[in-house]
């Protein structure tokens, strides 16, 4: 049966967060099941949902292949900053306890059908995948990894950007990240970014628009200034694509959107063409 | 700042500035530009324009310059004095082809044997559809990784504003010196008071807790030098203040000539990579 007719049928039943997911991106209903069977990808409008760091590497790497590297490296409070909702280095420690990640991105060694690679995955959940002190660090570390065991790095980009509660210790984070990868591209080892929904700010504007490939999931946002920022800037409304992962591939700046669905084949086959600059 | 009252002048200027008196020095209309520190700090300077992709940025400039008998290539944000060039100059905020400039005179300078001199003045990169579409985060993203690993010297002063990735875009380098009264930060104040206050007015308090001085960036680490500035601001003495730049430039331009190339990008490379480290 079509999701639709399903919806159709929503209004006998009572529509319970414990049956339903509502589409982020749609608000169409659907059905728990179908949502986890199509790793949160919506029936009804391809909307790429976001997901945990550690879904995503059970998606896109050989069944018990992911080592984690670097774990002990946490958030760092410099500033020692405040805001009206109180400490960041209390904020900071909720996140870690009620996340169980210890950081916004999750970095390790794992195999691509078979292929080994050096794995960095952001999550979204830890503070909106913003780019901190620690973020960087495991970033740097992992492309420090990949330059030893002379692997390609994967980096998955999921964040609005700097960690504003770090200050201008997250803005260098952007030229420390970037270091690292130039760092590879000069040894000649692959840098494959995949940039899922949202990638935007200091992240875009460091190491996830420099892959040798960036790879986009499907309706992902991708950008550098926010869409509000950028209306009250040129004081127009903004079409609804702009920002999307294809209006940025058609302005050149993505080579491939792949679904969810087909990307662990997809990073497979790109890691085999690259296989001679291991 | 703090009112002053008869009997009081010669103690004034040792009350203590907030950051946010600071911010004011620093977005001075009368602050020395770039057009200043051409005029009074280069015995000679060539333009060069465009970035060969698109078109000549006007808020970025850059050429080749001769300062007390040293050969470089200098390149800067143009904000512009007075309404008119305010506008031509868009305020100093950089779009995608300013920064596409700017690599291909830091790529020039490495060719030449020249070292790069780079002035920091912007409140940001711009944030308009026509720089997203025309990959605002690439370019900046590229940069980041071209500087890390630009084989020559390069000497960063953080002049006036240093807003967030549109000022770290031309701002990695082996040395980071900042004017005593510019700001550095990842975020504007008031940008920062609207998302974490929630109130646009806290921008003072914002500014504050960011740590976005001179001083607080010197004890982050972020930063190698402060360059003094006349009592009141640089704009109350604009030639004593440009004279300054030109000293702190040369005095570090030699000690760097005298590092070996190889030594100074593991030095480069390792400076950033230390950044958020603790
Ligand atoms: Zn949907």
């Amino acid at each position: 049966m079509a999701w639709f007719e399903k919806a159709a049928e929503a209004p006998l039943r009572v529509p319970t967060e414990a049956v339903w997911t509502v589409c982020p991106s749609c608000k169409a209903y659907v059905e728990k099941a179908e949502w986890k069977a199509t790793d949160k990808v919506c029936p009804r409008c391809n909307y790429h949902d976001r997901m945990g760091c550690r879904e995503r590497v059970a998606l896109i790497t050989d069944a018990g292949s992911f080592k984690e590297l670097n774990a002990q490296v946490g958030p760092n409070d410099p500033l020692k900053f405040k805001d009206s909702t109180g400490a960041y280095a209390d904020k900071a420690k909720a996140t870690v306890e009620k996340t169980g990640i210890g950081e916004a991105v999750l970095t390790g060694t794992a195999a691509i059908e078979k292929i080994p690679v050096v794995l960095a995955v952001m999550d979204f959940k830890f503070l909106g995948g913003s780019l901190g002190s620690g973020t960087g660090e495991r970033i740097l570390l992992a492309a420090e990894e990949a330059l030893k065991l002379r692997r390609a790095l994967i980096i998955v980009s999921a964040s609005g950007g700097a960690r504003m509660h770090e200050g201008i210790v997250s803005l260098m984070q952007m030229a420390k990240t970037c270091a690292a990868t130039a760092r590879l591209k000069e040894a000649g080892l692959p840098y494959i970014s995949i940039l899922t929904d949202p990638t935007t700010g200091g992240v875009s504007a460091s190491y996830a628009m420099v892959g040798d490939l960036n790879i986009a999931e499907p309706k992902a946002l991708i950008g550098f200034a926010g869409r509000r920022v950028i209306e009250q800037t040129i004081k127009q409304k903004l079409p609804d694509d702009f920002q999307t992962a294809e209006y940025t591939q058609s302005h050149g700046f993505i080579d491939a959107i792949v679904p969810r669905k087909e990307m662990k084949a997809f990073l497979a086959k790109i890691l085999r063409y690259a296989s001679g600059a291991c | 700042m703090a009112k002053k009252t008869v009997g009081q002048q010669e103690t004034v200027q040792e009350v203590k500035q907030t950051a946010w008196d600071i911010v004011q020095i620093a977005r001075h209309a009368e602050r020395p530009n770039i057009a200043d520190y051409i005029t009074f700090m280069c015995e000679d300077f060539v333009e060069l324009h465009g970035d060969r992709l698109f078109g000549d940025d006007r808020s970025l400039i850059g050429g080749f310059a001769t300062i007390g008998g040293e050969k470089v290539m200098l390149m800067g944000h143009r904000k512009g004095r007075g309404i008119e060039e305010n506008i031509e100059a868009n305020f100093g905020m950089a779009s995608p082809e300013g920064y596409r400039k700017a690599k291909r005179l830091m790529k020039l300078a490495e060719k030449y044997h020249l070292p790069v001199v780079s002035l920091v003045d912007t409140p940001g990169a711009y944030p308009g559809c026509e720089a997203e579409a025309r990959g605002q985060a690439e370019a900046i993203a590229h940069n980041l990784e071209f500087m890390a690993t630009l084989k020559t010297q390069m000497v960063i002063v953080i002049t006036g504003e240093g807003g967030s990735g549109g000022a770290l875009g031309i701002a990695v380098g082996d040395r980071i010196l900042m004017l005593q009264n510019a700001v550095y930060s990842v975020i504007s104040p008031e940008g920062c008071a609207s998302i974490l206050w929630r109130d646009g007015t806290k921008a003072a308090l914002a500014a504050e807790t960011l740590k976005i001085t001179a001083g607080s960036l010197k004890s982050l680490g972020i930063i190698d030098d402060i360059i003094p500035e006349p009592k009141g601001g640089a704009h109350t003495d604009a030639a004593k203040a440009v004279a300054a730049v030109k000293k702190a430039v040369l005095d570090n331009l030699a000690v760097l000539k005298k590092i070996k190339l190889d030594t100074l990008l593991q030095q480069r490379y390792d400076k950033f990579a230390a950044m958020g480290r603790f």
